[in-house]
C-alpha cells in the first residue's frame, strides 16, 4: 500500500470512528437525560425503584364534614382520570356519593364510596390472571394488560367499587389508560402519586376537607393522627378485609 | 327396508341436522362477534348485572356436562353392565357439553382475544384459575377414558379411566360451586352448601340431557329405544331430581335462619318479582314436582318419562337464572341499618332484560354441543347399538 492509500485508509478510519461517536451521542443522550430528569423527581417512587410497603396510602372520610348533595369530589375524579360523568347502568363510576338515612334514628349522613384499598383484597384473590393486584403501598390496581374482563372481581367487590367498560371510549387521558372490555376502578390517583404529588383529586377537590389522603404507616401523617383521635370505621368490617379508606361520623 | 336404505336415510338426516346446528352455532358465533365489537353495552348487562344470560347457558351447559357422565360412571366405576354399552356416548355427550359451555364463557369475556393470557398466566388463590385446570384436566380424561372404551386392547384400562374421570368430574363440579361460594360479599353465595348443591345438580341435569340426547338419536338413527334402560335412568334422575331440591331447601333453610339474610331470601322467594315466579314457577313446580311424579309414576310411558327429563332442563334455566341473576339483583349490603342512595344504584334492585345478541351467544353454545354429538356419532362408533329397527336378524 502506497503511503496516499495508508493516509486515504486513516481519513476513512477517523470518520467512521467519528459518525460512529456521533450516532451514539445522537441515540444515548436523550435516554441519559431522560434518566437525569427522573431522578430528580421528586418523592420516594423513583421510576425503575419499586414502592415501598413501609407506606400504606389511605383516605379518612369525615361523614360530618361531607356536604349531602355535594358532588365535588365526583368531578373531580371524572375529571382528573377522564371519566365522561355519565350515570347509566353501564357507565363507570368510581366514586360515587351515597346518601344515608339511619332506618332507626333517622339520622341522615353523606359520604363518598370508592375502591376501599382493601388489605385482603377479594377482587385480587379472585382474579384468574392476577390482574386485579395489590402494590406494596396498598394501593389496589388492575392491570390493563392482563384483564380479560370476566368480572369476576366485580362479583367478589364487597363494594360495588369496581365498573366494566361497557363500550368504546374516547376521552381518556395518556396517565390513566382505559378501554374497552377491562375493568376497572379507583386507583387512588397512583399517576398523583408516582409523580410525587401527596393528594388526590377528590380530596384535593372536597370544600369541607372531609376527604384526607395520606400515609396510614406514618404516626406523624395527618390520617394517621386523625385516625387516632376519632372513632373511625371500615365498610362491612365484618369481613375484615383491613380496608385503607376509613370512615368517620358513621 | 334395507339396511343400505337406512344408512341412505341417516345420511341425509345427518346434513340436515348438521345444517341446522352449523346454522344456529352461526348465529351464536355472530352474536359473540356483535358484543365483541360493540361491548357489553349492547347487551342487557350492567354494573350491577355482571353476569347475565351468557353465564346461565355457560353454566348449565359446564354442570351439565360433568352429569352427563354418570352413565358411564354407574357402568365402569358401579360395574352395572345394563349401562356399559351408553357409556360411549356419555363421554361424548360430556365432552360436547363442556366445549358448548367454555365457548360460551370466553366468548362472553371482555377480551376474548386475550385466551392466550388466561392460559399463560394464573393466579392460584382463584377458583377460577382452578377451574382452567379442571377444565382441561377433565377433556383429557374424558378423552383417555373414550379410548380405552373404544379401543379393544385398552378395554382392560376402562375402570381405573372411569374412576379417574369420575373422581375428577366431582371435583370440577364442586370447583365450578365454589365460584359462587367464594364470593363472600354477596348474600346469595358464599355457602358452603353450594359445592354439594353444584353436585347434585350436575347429576341430575347430566342425567336428562343424557335421556333426551338418547332418544334423539335413536330418532335419528332409526336404532330400537331400550325402555327398560330408559326407565332405570329415569328412576335414576328421580333421586337426583329430589337430592337437589333437599340442598336447596338447606340453602333457603340457613339463609332464613341468619336474620341479615331475611330480607334476600323474601326477594327471592316472595316478593322480587320475576324471581319468586321462576323460583316456584319453574324451578320448584315444572323442574322438579312434576318430573318427580312423572317418573315415580308406576308404569310411565317413555314419552311421560321424556317429558319429565326436559322438564327438569327447563327447570335448570329457571333456577339458574334466580341464582345468578337473581343473586346479582338484590343490592348489596355495604351500610347495614341506613337506607341508601346514589347514583351508582345502592340499595336499588337492580333490573336486567337480556338482548337478542347474547342470548344468540347462549343458544350457540349449545348448537356447539348439538354439532359435537352429531358428527361424533356419525363418523365414529358413539351408541350403544346401531343395529337399525327396520332391520330382521339374519
Amino acid at each position: 500500500m502506497s503511503e496516499v492509500d495508508k493516509s486515504r485508509v486513516a481519513a476513512r478510519r477517523a470518520l467512521v470512528a467519528g459518525a460512529a461517536a456521533a450516532m451514539a451521542g445522537v441515540l444515548l443522550a436523550p435516554g441519559i437525560r431522560l434518566v437525569e430528569v427522573a431522578r430528580a423527581a421528586p418523592g420516594p417512587n423513583k421510576p425503575g425503584e419499586p414502592v415501598s410497603s413501609k407506606v400504606r396510602w389511605g383516605l379518612l372520610i369525615d361523614a360530618n364534614l361531607c356536604t349531602e348533595g355535594c358532588q365535588e369530589c365526583v368531578l373531580a375524579c371524572n375529571r382528573e382520570n377522564g371519566l365522561d360523568g355519565r350515570t347509566r347502568p353501564t357507565d363507570s363510576q368510581w366514586i360515587r356519593k351515597v346518601e344515608l338515612k339511619d332506618l332507626r334514628s333517622g339520622r341522615k349522613a353523606s359520604a363518598p364510596v370508592m375502591c376501599q384499598h382493601c388489605a385482603e383484597p377479594p377482587c385480587v384473590d379472585v382474579c384468574p390472571t392476577g390482574a386485579s393486584f395489590k402494590r406494596a403501598d396498598g394501593i389496589v390496581l388492575v392491570d390493563r394488560h392482563t384483564c380479560i374482563g370476566c368480572r369476576y372481581c366485580m362479583m367478589a367487590c364487597p363494594y360495588k367499587a369496581r365498573s366494566f367498560i361497557h363500550e368504546t371510549l374516547t376521552t381518556q387521558k395518556p396517565e390513566v389508560p382505559r378501554g374497552k372490555g377491562c375493568v376497572e376502578s379507583c386507583t387512588l390517583c397512583v399517576h398523583r402519586i408516582d409523580r410525587g404529588e401527596r393528594t388526590t383529586a377528590c380530596a384535593q377537590a372536597c370544600p369541607t376537607k372531609a376527604i384526607i389522603f395520606g400515609d396510614l404507616n406514618d404516626p406523624e401523617s395527618e390520617i394517621s393522627r386523625r385516625v387516632a383521635q376519632v372513632k373511625t370505621t371500615q365498610l362491612r368490617a365484618d369481613l375484615r378485609l383491613n380496608t385503607g379508606v376509613r370512615y368517620a361520623g358513621l | 327396508m334395507s339396511a343400505i336404505a337406512i344408512e341412505s336415510v341417516q345420511t341425509r338426516r345427518f346434513w340436515g341436522l348438521a345444517a341446522v346446528g352449523a346454522l344456529v352455532l352461526g348465529a351464536g358465533l355472530l352474536g359473540a362477534w356483535v358484543m365483541e365489537h360493540h361491548g357489553h353495552v349492547i347487551t342487557g348487562m350492567t354494573n350491577e348485572i355482571v353476569w347475565g344470560t351468557p353465564h346461565v347457558f355457560a353454566i348449565f351447559l359446564i354442570v351439565a356436562a360433568s352429569g352427563v357422565l354418570n352413565v358411564a360412571s354407574v357402568g365402569t366405576v358401579f360395574g352395572q353392565a345394563a349401562y356399559k354399552p351408553s357409556a360411549r356416548l356419555s363421554g361424548l355427550l360430556c365432552v360436547a357439553l363442556l366445549t358448548g359451555g367454555l365457548m360460551v364463557l370466553m366468548l362472553d369475556l371482555g377480551r376474548p382475544e386475550r385466551f392466550v393470557v388466561a392460559a399463560t398466566h394464573y393466579n392460584f388463590t382463584s377458583m377460577f384459575a382452578w377451574n382452567v385446570f379442571l377444565y382441561t384436566g377433565m377433556f383429557a380424561l374424558v378423552a383417555l377414558y373414550l379410548w380405552t372404551l373404544m379401543e379393544r386392547r385398552m378395554y382392560r384400562y376402562s375402570r381405573p379411566a372411569g374412576i379417574a374421570a369420575f373422581i375428577w368430574r366431582i371435583v370440577l363440579t364442586t370447583g365450578t360451586g365454589s365460584i359462587f361460594a367464594f364470593l363472600v360479599a354477596r348474600q346469595a353465595y358464599a355457602s358452603a352448601v353450594l359445592a354439594p348443591l353444584f353436585i347434585a345438580m350436575s347429576l341430575a341435569w347430566g342425567t336428562a340431557v343424557f335421556l333426551l340426547a338418547e332418544a334423539g338419536l335413536n330418532a335419528w338413527r332409526g336404532t330400537r329405544p331400550a325402555p327398560e334402560f330408559q326407565r332405570r335412568v329415569a328412576k335414576l334422575l328421580g333421586v337426583f331430581v329430589a337430592a337437589v331440591l333437599y340442598f336447596v331447601v338447606v340453602y333457603h333453610l340457613t339463609n332464613l335462619y341468619f336474620a341479615k339474610q331475611v330480607a334476600f331470601e323474601r326477594f327471592i322467594l316472595l316478593d322480587g318479582g320475576i324471581f319468586p315466579a321462576l323460583f316456584w314457577l319453574g324451578y320448584v313446580l315444572l323442574g322438579s314436582a312434576v318430573p318427580l311424579l312423572l317418573v315415580w309414576r308406576p308404569a310411565a310411558t317413555s314419552r311421560a318419562l321424556l317429558g319429565a327429563a326436559a322438564l327438569v332442563v327447563v327447570g335448570a334455566f329457571a333456577q339458574l337464572y334466580v341464582f345468578i341473576i337473581g343473586g346479582q339483583a338484590f343490592p348489596l349490603e355495604i351500610f347495614p341499618g341506613y337506607e341508601v342512595t346514589s347514583a351508582f344504584r345502592d340499595g336499588e334492585i337492580a333490573g336486567y332484560a337480556p338482548s337478542v345478541w347474547e342470548v344468540l351467544l347462549g343458544v350457540g353454545g349449545v348448537a356447539a354441543a348439538f354439532l359435537i354429538v352429531v358428527v361424533g356419532v356419525q363418523v365414529l362408533d358413539f351408541l350403544p347399538d346401531e343395529t337399525p329397527a327396520g332391520v330382521r336378524a339374519s
